[in-house]
């Protein structure tokens, strides 16, 4: 018999990420989305919450480059504002690190470094 | 807290700058010492304290030690920055109530010369944040300030003009670290940091320690120096981290300021000296409009046209600020005093015209904490 041992949204979000899923949580009394994961919707403490599948879709609110002395280490760090209406902080990759910008439509994808799985952002084909 | 029962009538610094060779408490408590001799107390009438050594979770107890006096309520409330204003609040509250007759706030750091790094405390891990290595600090800051220059067309030059604009006061300012000539060019020069942020829009890393001295009013009035009455304040928090802030171009100073001035009688137009919390050139903007100095949006042509620099219409960082004056890690207990120091009519060469009335606006963590005192001279209360 296998005993289930109850984890927090904390590692239960870890775990999704590790299995290949961007899971949000949503309060099914105000049907809002909320990231990062908490036991409760702020603002109201409704605990009845679920997860579900983030589209991924988002764009980006912010930007910054952290500039190395080496140019070539910089590297972006932006928020964006999902879909769903929570906003996250990531990174915008596969461009020059200030080529980001703000309005810019992106895509996640989870990406593997070393033992970690990685929430990070693309900018949408085409766009 | 009511309008204007309780004073500061003692204030001091210690080591701003450099000062190898000491600790963070042993500038502190010099700071404090000189604070109490300032308001004509002896050490022993001290009995409530508050403040903060960056580094000792305990610190009000470690100082009460050091210092050989018997607080009965202290107080180590951390909000960064903005720790002081509200732990002056705290202070007058405890005055008011009678849990104490005596009180001091006391801020010491070494920071640069332990470190020559921008860390106060260690921060508990935050993955949704960490895993992608915001440069913090100046990070955080820096998405803010993207944000405000694409919504409102804020630019970089008038960041630059934040910094110089302090500069200028800080060469009125014997005690400031930075001294010297700094043009605009020199700041859209200078090393990039994060994106648009250059190592002139933040703050510096200084050592130092500052302290202040609150008891209520009918014992200010024995003492020595001409109080400083503490006529409001209040305090807002919306997020902790940058991420979860819901509009990163308007701070809960836009709730802090106007429930300052509702406590404190007063407006925007009665304000002689504005000390805004400048850990980088965009809280000042940030600041400027969430307190209601101009409109939202306003602040990057409002601060170019030269209305913060020496000699301009409204005097704001009269000490040079957290930019070219002192920042130890946490800078907000140094603005109470700057604040004091012109109402008294003690700042010296950057003395403003008929300083009555002055709001001390800090700032902790990445605009997270926001806090608004006004101070008063016996005229304003």
């Amino acid at each position: 018999m296998q005993s289930v041992k109850e984890i927090g949204p904390e590692a239960q979000y870890a775990q999704y990420l590790r299995s290949g899923r961007f899971m949000i949580q949503r309060c099914r009394k105000t049907g809002q989305h909320i990231f990062y994961p908490r036991v409760a919707e702020p603002g109201t403490g409704h605990d009845d919450l679920e997860w579900v599948q983030a589209s991924g879709f988002g764009v980006v609110y912010a930007t910054t480059v952290v500039r190395r002395k080496n140019d070539s280490e910089s590297y972006n760090v932006a928020l964006i504002d999902l879909a769903e209406g929570p906003r996250v902080m990531s990174r915008v990759t596969a461009l020059e690190p200030g080529g980001v910008k703000i309005g810019m439509p992106v895509e996640a994808f989870i990406e593997q470094q070393d033992e970690q799985s990685v929430l990070m952002f693309k900018s949408v084909e085409g766009s | 807290m009511q309008r204007g029962t309780t004073s500061i009538v003692g204030i001091a610094t210690d080591g701003c700058g450099e000062a190898p060779g000491f600790s963070a408490i042993e500038l502190a408590a010099r700071a404090s010492l000189k604070a109490i001799a300032d308001a004509g107390l002896e050490v022993d009438e001290i009995d409530g304290l508050f403040g903060i050594l960056p580094q000792d979770p305990f610190g009000t107890l470690t100082m009460a030690e050091y210092l050989g006096v018997r607080p009965r309520i202290t107080d180590n409330n951390r909000t960064g920055g903005s720790s002081f204003e509200q732990q002056a609040m705290h202070a007058a509250l405890c005055l008011e109530a009678g849990l104490c007759k005596a009180a001091l706030i006391f801020y010491g750091s070494v920071q640069r010369s332990m470190s020559r790094k921008l860390v106060t405390s260690k921060s508990p891990p935050f993955p949704y944040e960490d895993t992608y290595r915001p440069f913090n600090p100046p990070s955080s800051y820096a998405l803010a300030a993207s944000r405000h220059m694409h919504e409102f067309g804020t630019t970089q030059r008038q960041l630059a003009q934040v910094a110089v604009s302090a500069r200028e006061w800080a060469n009125l300012n014997p005690e400031a670290f930075m001294q010297g000539e700094l043009s605009i060019e020199d700041c859209l020069n200078a090393r990039m940091v994060s994106d648009p942020l250059t190592v002139r829009d933040c703050c510096l890393v200084t050592d130092g320690a500052a302290a202040i001295v609150m008891v209520k009013n009918d014992r200010a009035r024995d003492c020595p120096k001409p109080p400083v009455h503490l006529l409001g304040g209040a305090s807002a928090t919306w997020h902790r981290y940058i991420s979860q802030a819901t509009d990163i171009c308007t701070t809960a100073a836009a709730e802090s300021g106007p429930a300052a001035f509702a406590a404190g009688g007063c407006t925007v137009a009665d304000v002689d000296l504005v000390m805004l919390y400048d850990a980088f050139t965009i809280n000042t903007l940030l600041f400027l409009e969430d307190l209601g100095f101009c409109g939202k949006g306003e602040a990057g042509p409002f601060v170019e046209s030269g209305a913060i620099s020496p000699g301009g219409s409204l005097p704001v960082n009269t000490n040079g600020g957290g930019l070219s004056c002192v920042h130890p890690g946490m800078y907000g207990l140094f603005m109470i005093v700057e604040a004091a120091s012109q109402i008294r009519g003690e700042a010296g060469a950057r003395q403003i015209d008929e300083c009555d009335l002055a709001l001390v606006h800090a700032n902790g963590g990445v605009l997270s904490s926001q806090s608004t005192l006004i101070l008063g001279s016996e005229m304003a209360r």
